[in-house]
């Protein structure tokens, strides 16, 4: 008899579906947030230092890895806020169906998620498109 | 912190290949885990050509592999109608019974067949229980109560029994347990879906009176609060149960009795 028993496959062999995402996404959001914090840190440090040292913080958001990051950085926290509301009308009882599912229908919170990282992107966006109109706006 | 690989000495790998008998009609192939502890080699996935004439669930094929091709395959069974739980495993990615799992209900291709996620292994498709169970004594599935039962049975009205429904129906397989993420990361301090299913099961049951120090047991961040309402517990669940519900209820409960 050995004295440790093999663990069986999780992870890799378990079918993935949207809410599976949901929460991975949820985990990686929140790491890049504590990311994205450091940016905003820079940008107030600068602001506080010098024109000098804000113009290199502008420089640096307005470049192209500036903006991607800054979206992303957007999108996260969207998407975070998006998913943990679901999450929070979930642990109110809210959208999980009747206690008994009939196993031939799909159960709906499938859709639920994607209707969550939807909704995520397009604030995300739309927050860029209001950016990019007031700042076209700004200058006109 | 969460190991998301499996350690060396579990890692899967490549098995042996047993082609379709001469003149087999229907063939499809059974990918199933293997691991036998006699050996002391890392497990691996056998490949079964099998030919699926006259098996309507996945049971009946892996018996048909036990009776026809390898009979050293290990596998739990019993009742094969889904109400013993024995024979819960992992079919084509997703946890149910074997025994009512169609072969119609799979899709095209290579069927893959493993133990329950993230356990223990006995022998091929059985996962060692024991913390399982153990989790489920911890909670006290029975009824505490403190008044006399006075000359005759404790009575329920229909509405009280009605709470029941959805909940006395869990057979236990561990199906939605093992499907559970959180339960992967942490099963030593979660219960998990089934458990926790069951826990409610007695905190809404009229008759019980031991709700507080059950609500007082669940109240702590790992045991119930490691539930993020990932949903993987009702998708999976063979008998067509919620437990995602049921622990919502339970977290509603703490709250109301807070405020």
């Amino acid at each position: 008899m050995p004295t440790t028993r093999p663990l069986s496959p999780h992870l890799g062999i378990y079918r993935w579906r949207v809410n599976m995402l949901q929460s991975t996404l949820h985990r990686l959001t929140g790491l890049f947030l504590c990311v994205g914090a450091l940016l905003v840190t820079w940008g107030l440090i600068a602001a506080a230092s010098s024109g000098r040292a804000w113009d290199i913080f502008a420089e640096f958001c307005a470049s192209w890895i500036g903006l991607v990051l800054l979206f992303l950085w957007t999108w996260s926290l969207l998407f975070h806020l998006c998913n943990g509301l679901q999450h929070l009308l979930r642990d109110a009882g809210r959208g999980f169906g009747p206690a008994h599912r009939d196993r031939a229908f799909a159960p709906s919170y499938w859709s639920a998620g994607w209707v969550v990282i939807a909704i995520s992107v397009a604030l995300a966006v739309l927050v860029f498109i209001l950016l990019a109109l007031r700042m076209n706006g700004g200058a006109a | 912190m969460a190991e998301f690989t499996l350690p060396k000495m579990s890692q899967v790998r490549k098995g042996r290949h047993f082609a379709a008998k001469p003149g087999a009609k229907k063939v499809r192939n059974f990918r199933v885990y293997r691991w036998d502890p006699d050996v002391g080699e890392n497990p691996r996935l056998d490949t079964y050509e099998v030919d699926v004439t006259g098996c309507a669930m996945v049971l009946d094929v892996l018996l048909k592999i036990k009776n026809e091709i390898d009979p050293t395959l290990t596998l739990r069974r019993s009742c094969r109608e889904g109400v013993c739980g024995s024979c819960a495993m992992n079919i084509d990615g997703e946890n149910t019974l074997a025994c009512i799992k169609g072969l119609d209900e799979l899709p095209e291709g290579d069927v893959s067949v493993y133990p329950l996620p993230h356990m223990p292994v006995v022998k091929d498709l059985v996962p060692d229980l024991t913390h399982f169970y153990a989790q489920y004594t911890s909670i006290k599935p029975w009824l505490q109560t403190e008044s006399s039962p006075g000359t005759r049975e404790r009575l329920q009205s229909p509405e009280d029994r009605k709470k029941l429904d959805g909940l006395y129906e869990c057979i236990l397989c561990a199906c939605c347990t093992t499907a559970c993420p959180s339960y992967w990361w942490n099963p030593d301090r979660f219960l998990g879906p089934a458990v926790l299913l069951q826990a409610y099961r007695w905190i809404v049951d009229s008759r019980d009176e031991a709700t507080g120090e059950r609500l007082d047991d669940l109240d702590d961040p790992f045991k119930l609060y490691r539930c993020h309402t990932i949903m993987n517990c009702t998708n999976t669940c063979p008998k067509g149960l919620n437990p995602a519900k049921a622990i919502a209820e339970i977290k509603q409960l703490l709250v109301n009795r807070t405020v």
